[in-house]
């Protein structure tokens, strides 16, 4: 990032048409592609989860998928603020790249309000899969769409259309690689503070089951309602640090 | 050295640079609240690790927890 941001403000040219504004380019087009990019890999994963019932898939989308909302929120921003400094406007609903984005961002808003509306952790996981795949089918054929419109302002950054120079152009894919690094950095700390929290929850339990806090034939702790997916292999992931020690 | 600075594009901070510098300024503030939030996460994870430890090790030489410990949800 610190090496994108270097050659961002020192190494590519200033654009003649849009001057020092154009620099907005380097970080909004990145957390575009990645955020897009992250919803269709989220569905990639839910495809696994569906497959294998494996709840770390469950796991994996889910993050993928707020990740990929949170760059979405900085593309909405970041493109906000270079359309008012370019188009003197802070929105265009005539222009289809925009409003795409928006229907694309605003339907994986839902995703975790209709995960939250689902009690059972087993029926959760799945409608939430389902609704995954759905919607990361629609990433591309929106795309799509949006290429065969005719009539835009937005410019084409990548297919024959794109017209950056070199040097330019190697700023952009060392940005697009800042902002991929970050993405996935940032999904692995969420998934490890998750994970420990699952462990923690595990122990926790049976360390109260132990203590006698429980009545061993009383009804099981209800979970509390919650959009995250529960990790039932939690107990095994706690019983197997506490047997190796890792 | 006098040849890349002569490289440098001004930064200026006329019309464009307050748009540009907004838009580098929301990123790393989105990204600052996030890593804040899952810090203060992790820091709850710790502490009730923490407590947890402590009324493990307490149980294991017989002794009675704190009344701080016992309330765990």
């Amino acid at each position: 990032m610190a090496v994108s941001l270097a050659m961002v403000f020192f190494y590519a040219p200033l654009d003649a048409d849009q001057g020092f504004l154009q620099k907005i380019f380097y970080v909004h087009v990145p957390l575009a592609i990645v955020a897009l990019c992250g919803f269709v890999a989220a569905g990639l994963m839910a495809i696994a989860h569906l497959r294998t019932r494996d709840a770390r898939w469950d796991m994996r989308a889910y993050v993928a998928i707020h990740m990929s909302l949170i760059f979405g929120v900085a593309t909405l921003i970041t493109g906000s603020i270079w359309a008012k400094g370019s188009w003197g406007r802070w929105w265009a609903w005539d222009e289809p790249t925009l409003v795409s984005f928006l229907i694309v961002f605003l339907l994986y808003a839902t995703y975790q309000p209709l995960r939250f509306a689902i009690e059972d952790p087993e029926r959760q996981a799945r409608y939430a899969s389902v609704f995954a795949i759905t919607a990361a089918a629609f990433v591309p054929m929106n795309f799509i769409a949006v290429r065969l419109a005719t009539a835009y302002v937005h410019p084409r950054v990548l297919g024959s259309t794109s017209n950056l120079p070199p040097r330019m152009a190697f700023t952009f894919l060392v940005s697009l690689l800042g902002i991929t690094l970050l993405y996935l950095t940032l999904c692995a700390y969420e998934l490890a503070v998750k994970r420990a929290r699952a462990r923690l929850g595990a122990l926790r339990r049976r360390a109260e089951q132990r203590a006698g806090m429980h009545d061993a034939v009383g009804p099981a702790p209800r979970r509390a309602r919650s959009a995250a997916p529960s990790l039932a292999g939690a107990e095994t992931l706690a019983a197997e640090a506490g047997r190796g020690g890792a | 050295m006098t040849a890349l600075l002569g490289e440098l594009p001004a930064l200026p901070l006329h019309e464009a640079g307050k748009y540009v510098a907004a838009a580098y300024v929301v990123v790393f503030a989105l990204v600052l609240i996030y890593v804040a939030i899952m810090a203060v996460r992790l820091s709850h994870i710790q502490r009730e690790l923490g407590e947890l430890l402590s009324r493990e090790r307490s149980a294991a030489s017989g002794e009675p927890s704190s009344p701080g410990e016992s309330q765990l949800p």
